[in-house]
């Protein structure tokens, strides 16, 4: 470890004006993975803190380069494993765009229908451990974290039936989709969202008829509109800093653009502002599966053959960077493909890597309370972070 | 900043001299590794490209490393992808961290991964990998792992 700032000023002493260096993490509850911030305090105010990342990586790269096209979507899934859905589609997404392979519109609005209900899962999940985080305030604080485990379980069980997974699917393949949806599972579908719409309403009364809820969250961890953008941060941190950047609508990808929605964007780059955006999402995303199962044309879900052998999708020569809107914001693959089974280089761009490195930028000057707020927030997957 | 792609492309060739590729939605760049900085500032001040989506690089064995970065301007959905060569057997590029700050820990984990020294970053160390990992660069092309025995 080297030194660096924020670890040099370790002064003890009683005066009132000493530091202290704090370590939070690698195993702290409310880091959501293993993520170790290095914290120097002046009292209870924080003045710097370093940021500890890589405690799970795998070198995704390297093994992209070493993988085939028709291996790697699995591994894919393990970027962002709470969003899996959404991160095997960015892989194929690019995969297609390289080679320019059709993609049947079935499988289009098949990809679009589990990508939304994955961003449903993945908001459940980010809600509940937020609230789990900031504890006893919020009544009980295991009280949202089981509603909304709840409510994700009837996704996970949705998913289940259709690729016998419940984390890490492998729905996706180049040229299409893996599976097509079971009988009478749009049906369970349509109750499934039906019943989680319901339910958001009783959360929303849960919180913002909360003091300590809006205590918590008014005003702590603010994002300007610039300082997002120039560290690089996207999905709902962007959102609620008031940049209007969604990808679906940017750069529509499997029919996005057949669809009605909306893009909340919020101005207030706070906390609060985070979580309104990400709760206009569930709403909106409800509302895109209910268009994409009433418009589900018939047809193949699959442009390519079945897999047969690992090696069997090449592509050729050239490079392209394709990217869709993930649970936390841009997911995307850079490919370099040189003709054979296997790129020459794959990049990831993970949205919780830039995420969290808006950390440094907000956390000094907050209270060490409030650290957990926008680390819960922020929403990382360290997954993602690491690869 | 609104400024649409020829407009864009245009200020591009009037300030630096090189001419970008347009294809779609995209303007690529290839610059030279003394311009790298001046390309970078041109496209935040000029283009109005604020977003930084990512660095990284690419290793082309003899010919050395290719140090990629894509940029964007978000209001005008214009997006630049600067690219350098280093050069066979040259590991130093310039640092982008002044221009952007998402730059830091982007070009922290290029040193990581391939060994490209960043001059002028900040704080230039290890990221995703521990400080104390002995064995180099893992996504330099000559770097093998032994232990790697995919089929048991």
């Amino acid at each position: 470890m080297a030194d660096s700032e924020s670890r040099k000023v370790i002064e003890l002493g009683y005066g009132g004006n000493e530091r202290l260096v704090m370590n939070m993490g690698p195993q702290h509850p409310s880091a959501h993975g293993v993520f170790r911030a290095i914290l120097t305090l002046e009292g209870e105010t924080v003045v710097a803190v370093d940021a500890v990342i890589g405690y799970l990586h795998r070198c995704h790269e390297k093994l992209g380069e070493m993988l085939t096209y028709v291996q790697y979507p699995t591994i894919a899934s393990k970027t962002d494993y709470v969003a899996a859905m959404t991160a095997e589609l960015a892989y194929v997404t690019a995969v297609e765009k390289v080679a320019s392979f059709e993609v049947p519109k079935r499988a289009q609005y098949l990809r679009v229908i589990v990508a939304e209900l994955q961003r449903i899962a993945s908001h459940c999940l980010w809600l509940g451990t937020w609230c789990l985080d900031m504890g006893g305030a919020l009544g009980g604080g295991a009280t949202v974290f089981l509603y909304c485990i709840r409510e994700r379980e009837l996704i996970l069980d949705l998913f289940e039936s259709l690729t016998g997974a419940r984390l890490l699917y492998g729905f996706h393949q180049v040229g299409g989709t893996r599976y097509d949806i079971p009988p009478g599972w749009a049906q369970t579908c349509r109750e499934t969202i039906a019943l989680i719409e319901q339910r958001l309403d009783e959360y929303e009364a849960m919180l913002e008829d909360n003091a300590f809820f809006l205590v918590r969250t008014q005003g702590v961890g603010v994002i300007s509109a610039t300082l997002a953008q120039e560290v690089g941060v996207s999905g709902p941190l962007a959102r609620g800093s008031g940049i209007d950047f969604d990808l679906r609508r940017a750069e529509p990808y499997s029919s996005y653009q057949d669809f009605d929605f909306k893009v909340p964007v919020e101005t207030a780059g706070d906390c609060y502002a985070r979580y309104r955006v990400r709760m206009v999402e569930f709403r909106e995303s409800i509302k895109i599966v209910r268009q994409a199962l009433d418009g589900l044309p018939e047809g193949p879900i699959s442009s390519r053959p079945g897999v047969k052998s690992v090696g069997q999708v090449r592509v050729p020569k050239g490079e392209g960077y394709a990217r869709v809107e993930g649970a936390r914001g841009e997911i995307g693959f850079y490919i370099v493909a040189d003709g054979g089974p296997k790129p020459y280089r794959m990049k990831v761009r993970g949205a919780s890597f830039s995420n969290l490195a808006i950390l440094p930028h907000i956390i000094p000057g907050c209270k060490v309370a409030d650290v957990v707020a926008i680390m819960g927030s922020v929403d990382p997957v360290f997954g993602e972070v690491d690869r | 900043m609104k400024i649409a792609f020829d407009v864009a492309a245009a200020r591009l060739e009037q300030h630096l001299g090189l001419t970008p590729t347009v294809a779609g939605a995209l303007v690529t760049l290839d610059v030279p590794v003394d311009r790298w900085h001046a390309a970078a500032r041109i496209a935040h001040d000029a283009i109005g490209c604020l977003y930084f989506s990512w660095l990284s690089a690419i290793d082309w064995k003899e010919q050395g490393f290719e140090v990629v970065c894509r940029v964007e301007n978000l209001e005008s959905r214009v997006a630049l992808m600067l690219r350098t060569k280093l050069g066979a057997g040259n590991v130093h590029c310039p640092t982008l961290t002044d221009v952007w700050k998402g730059a830091d820990w982007m070009e922290r984990e290029c040193y990581d991964m391939f060994g490209v020294v960043f001059d002028g970053h900040p704080d230039l160390r290890r990221i995703l990998l521990g400080q104390d990992w002995p064995a180099g660069h893992p996504l330099r092309k000559d770097f093998v792992d032994a232990d790697y025995s995919p089929y048991r």
